[in-house]
């Protein structure tokens, strides 16, 4: 469930899919951004502004960001830590967890039992193993007796990391 | 990374304001000159810092399949499975994770009704079970790394 006001999937237009194919691969480094896209797709530069505003607007886009590489900054350690929370609770407390400053991303998931029992996933991210258990530890307060139990995975080995692409 | 590169990494993750010059906008916030900004974004991202700049998508809303699934694969055959996952250009990211469930992958396809049938075809093509987790509802995204 997205918080964003919704734009329904028919008025993705075919415009839209063309600025998206155009920047997938990034913005263009240059002082106008909005003409440089506009002369690859022969329109104005207020005409792709106005639709880039729009698209975040609906919440088709997050924002025009920077994406880090989180290990070159020394964010060595990706827990994703996972807590098995009480159903009727999980709204009101996953959208607290959510809103610690450390939590990079917050989902609800479905159980799988008998190998899966949680159903509230929390990304948390740091410099040492240490900082990240830190962190679980405040959202372990957070749920309080919520929680039957919880568990930090973290990864050992990237197999494979390309983003998400459209295909043309 | 240089004092100017730092704050521009913090900053940048935060959203870049869809004016006409954006990159002049955001100099003038930190005192800096446009060239500056552009010229060390291209040098964060040819030095691999930066692994992206531009916008970013909400896949859900664009009418597409997403979803988080994981697999558990005994450790003699994990690397054969692994291959054969990412052979699927559905499977955006893919993590070794120390639990039972050992094999974590995004799937990313152009149609909703594309996950499923993606799902049968790995389970097919490795002979084990994958378990399905979608989003049942998302709380606040913030990815940001300050450094």
């Amino acid at each position: 469930m997205s918080t964003s006001t919704s734009l329904s999937e028919a008025s993705i237009t075919e415009l839209d899919r063309k600025l998206i194919l155009a920047t997938q691969a990034g913005l263009p480094l240059v002082s106008d951004p909005w003409a440089e896209l506009g002369r690859q797709l022969n329109l104005s530069a207020d005409n792709v502004l106005a639709r880039f505003q729009a698209l975040q607007e609906a919440g088709v886009i997050r924002r025009v960001a920077a994406v880090p590489d989180h290990y070159r900054l020394g964010y060595r350690y990706n827990g994703m830590t996972v807590w098995d929370v009480n159903d009727d609770r999980i709204t009101d407390l996953g959208t607290a967890v959510g809103e610690l400053p450390f939590v990079s991303h917050c989902y609800r998931r479905p159980r799988h039992l008998p190998y899966w029992s949680f159903n509230l996933f929390a990304m948390v991210h740091g410099t040492t193993r240490e900082a990240v258990e830190d962190k679980a530890s405040q959202i372990r307060a957070l749920l309080g007796d919520a929680c039957q139990q919880h568990t930090i995975l973290y990864s050992s080995a990237i197999l494979k990391k390309t983003g998400l692409r459209l295909r043309r | 990374m240089s004092p100017v590169e730092k704050i521009l990494i913090n900053r940048l993750q935060q959203g870049l304001p869809l004016v006409r010059h954006p990159y002049a906008a955001v100099a003038e916030e930190l005192n800096l000159n446009e060239q500056q900004v552009l010229d060390s974004i291209k040098k964060l991202l040819a030095e691999g810092v930066l692994t992206r700049f531009g916008p970013m998508f909400h896949a859900g809303e664009l009418g597409g399949g997403l979803t988080l699934a994981a697999m558990r694969i005994p450790d003699p055959d994990f690397e054969r499975v692994a291959a054969l996952v990412n052979e699927f250009d559905e499977v955006a990211h893919n993590y070794r994770r120390e639990h039972e469930l050992n094999m974590w992958f995004v799937l990313a396809t152009e149609t909703r009704d594309a996950i499923e049938k993606t799902i049968a075809a790995i389970e097919k093509n490795t002979g084990y079970p994958v378990y399905n987790m979608p989003k049942e509802q998302e709380f606040h995204v913030h990815l940001h790394f300050p450094v």
